[in-house]
C-alpha cells in the first residue's frame, strides 16, 4: 500500500473550479498550509469551502480570499479575518454559518454514511429556518444533513504510507472527521515514518480513509494569540 | 460596580469540586483565574482540550496547543486531547457541568443574543449555539448596560438568537439574577449599587424580594 506523493501540488491534482473542499484547523492551529499554498499556485477558482474558520488576512484561507478563489464558505467562526467580514456584509462573498459541533458532526456523518441526524443546537434561531424540527424527551431539535467534500485538505503530526494518521495537539480538531468525510483526502504530515513506527494502537484516523499523503515542508504554524504569564 | 476581573470572580464563586466546565471567550475565560481554595474543577477547551491550563511561561508557548479564544495555553496533568466531534459530544451529551459565556442581550425568559448584529458585526457563533442548547447550568457574564447605557437585559431580545429559553443565572457589572419564570430574579447587589440603580438598568421583568445582599468576595 503506497499513497505517498511527492508534495501538495501533486496531492491536489485533479481539484478543478466549482469544487466543495474541507479544510483543517481551527483558527490558525492544524491548517495545512502547502495544500493551501498549492491551491493559490493553482488558481482554482469558485470553490466551496467547508472550514470552521476563515484563516486570517494574510495567512490560512485568507490567501484564498484575497485571490477571491472562493465563492462560499460553510463555517462557525470567521471573525479573526476581518476581510472575510467585509466580504460577507457586502454580498461579496456567500457564507453560511452554522454551529461549530453541528458543523463537526455533519463531517462525521458525512464520512460515516450517517445521512442526517437530530440536534438541539440551534432550535429557536436563524439556523433552524427551513429546518424540520422534532420533539426527543419533550426537548425540540433541528434535523442537520451530512457534509460531503470532493477533497478534505488535512494536516497531521505524522503519518505512514497507509495513510495512518496521529496528530499533535489542538491541531488535531476538524482533521479527523474532515479525513473521514472527504472524497480524496490528501494529508500533509511532519513526519512521514516507517509503518512500523506507528504503534496502531495510537493511530487516530486509520489509513483507509487517506488517498493522498505527503511529506509537508517549511510550516510557519502562525501562533494567532501569544499569550503568557509571568514566573512570579 | 464591578470590573470584568470582578464579574469573572463573582462567577468563579458558582464553581463545584468535580466539575467540567467550559468558559467562552472574553470575560469568562477570566473565571480560569478567581477558582476558590479546595475546589477542583476541569476546563474543557471546544476545540479539544481538557484539562486547559494557564498561559505558558515566555519561551514555552506551543502552536499546536491553543483554546477556544485562538491563545496560547498549557495542559494540566491528567488533561487530554480529542477531536472537534468528540468534544462537542461532551457538550451536546451533558457531560460538561456549567458554560460561562458572554451575551449581548439576555430576554427575562432567558433567550440569549449574543452572536450577530445585523448589518453591522457578523462574526458567527462557534460552539456557542451547541453550548448553550446542551448545558445544565448556563452563566452568562456581561454588562447590564451597553455603551450608550442602554439596557442588556431585557423583555424579549432584539438580536437574532443564539439559543432560546436556556440561561440560568446572570452576573453582571451590577448584579447576579436568576432567571424564574416571571422573569429576572435580583439575588445580590454588587459593592456600592442599589437596588434602584439595577431596577433603572433592566427593561425586563425584575422580581425584588425583601432585602438584597451586597456580593462578598
Amino acid at each position: 500500500m503506497n499513497k505517498v506523493v511527492k508534495n501538495a501540488q501533486e496531492g491536489i491534482e485533479g481539484l478543478k473550479n466549482g469544487m466543495t473542499l474541507m479544510v483543517g484547523g481551527f483558527g490558525l492551529c492544524g491548517i495545512p498550509e502547502n495544500c493551501i499554498s498549492a491551491l493559490v499556485k493553482l488558481g482554482a477558482k469558485n470553490l466551496t469551502c467547508i472550514s470552521n474558520n476563515a484563516g486570517v488576512d494574510d495567512f490560512g484561507l485568507g490567501l484564498l480570499l484575497q485571490k477571491n478563489q472562493i465563492k462560499k464558505m460553510i463555517s462557525s467562526y470567521v471573525g479573526e479575518n476581518e476581510e472575510f467580514e467585509r466580504q460577507m456584509l457586502s454580498g461579496k462573498l456567500e457564507v453560511d454559518l452554522i454551529p461549530q459541533g453541528s458543523l463537526a458532526e455533519r463531517c462525521r456523518a458525512g464520512g460515516a454514511g450517517i445521512p442526517a441526524f437530530f440536534t438541539p443546537a440551534g432550535y429557536g434561531t436563524e439556523v433552524a429556518i427551513g429546518k424540520e424540527v422534532r420533539f426527543f424527551d419533550g426537548k425540540p431539535h433541528i434535523l442537520e444533513s451530512a457534509l460531503h467534500a470532493d477533497y478534505a485538505l488535512i494536516k497531521a503530526w505524522k503519518g505512514d504510507r497507509y495513510g495512518n494518521l496521529v496528530f499533535k495537539g489542538t491541531a488535531r480538531n476538524f482533521n479527523p472527521v474532515m479525513a473521514m468525510a472527504g472524497n480524496i483526502t490528501v494529508v500533509e504530515v511532519e513526519h512521514l515514518v516507517e509503518p512500523e513506527e506507528l504503534d496502531p494502537n495510537t493511530i487516530h484516523i486509520p489509513g483507509v480513509f487517506v488517498q493522498r499523503i505527503f511529506q509537508g515542508s517549511k510550516y510557519e504554524k502562525r501562533i494567532e494569540q501569544r499569550t503568557v504569564r509571568s514566573k512570579s | 460596580m464591578l470590573d470584568r476581573n470582578g464579574i469573572a470572580q463573582r462567577i468563579a464563586q458558582e464553581l463545584q469540586n468535580g466539575w467540567y466546565v467550559n468558559l467562552g471567550i472574553g470575560i469568562p475565560t477570566l473565571v480560569a483565574n478567581y477558582i476558590p481554595q479546595g475546589v477542583s474543577v476541569e476546563f474543557q477547551s471546544e476545540n479539544g482540550l481538557l484539562g486547559m491550563g494557564p498561559f505558558p511561561f515566555e519561551g514555552e508557548e506551543d502552536a499546536d496547543l491553543i483554546n477556544a479564544g485562538k491563545q496560547t495555553v498549557t495542559i494540566l496533568p491528567g488533561g487530554s486531547i480529542f477531536d472537534s466531534s468528540l468534544s462537542f459530544a461532551m457538550i451536546r451529551g451533558k457531560h460538561v457541568q456549567l458554560t460561562v459565556l458572554g451575551a449581548m442581550e439576555v430576554s427575562d425568559q432567558g433567550d440569549i443574543a449574543n452572536w450577530k448584529i445585523p448589518g453591522k458585526m457578523v462574526k458567527g457563533m462557534g460552539g456557542a449555539m451547541d453550548l448553550v442548547a446542551s448545558a445544565d447550568n448556563i452563566i452568562v457574564a456581561m454588562s447590564h448596560t451597553n455603551r450608550k447605557g442602554q439596557s442588556k437585559l431585557l423583555r424579549q431580545c432584539t438580536l437574532p438568537l443564539t439559543g432560546v429559553k436556556c440561561v440560568k443565572k446572570i452576573v453582571t457589572n451590577m448584579a447576579v439574577l436568576d432567571i424564574t419564570p416571571q422573569g429576572f430574579k435580583l439575588l445580590q447587589r454588587a459593592p456600592g449599587v442599589s437596588v434602584e440603580d439595577i431596577k433603572s438598568a433592566t427593561e425586563g421583568r425584575l422580581i425584588v424580594e425583601g432585602d438584597i445582599p451586597e456580593m462578598k468576595f
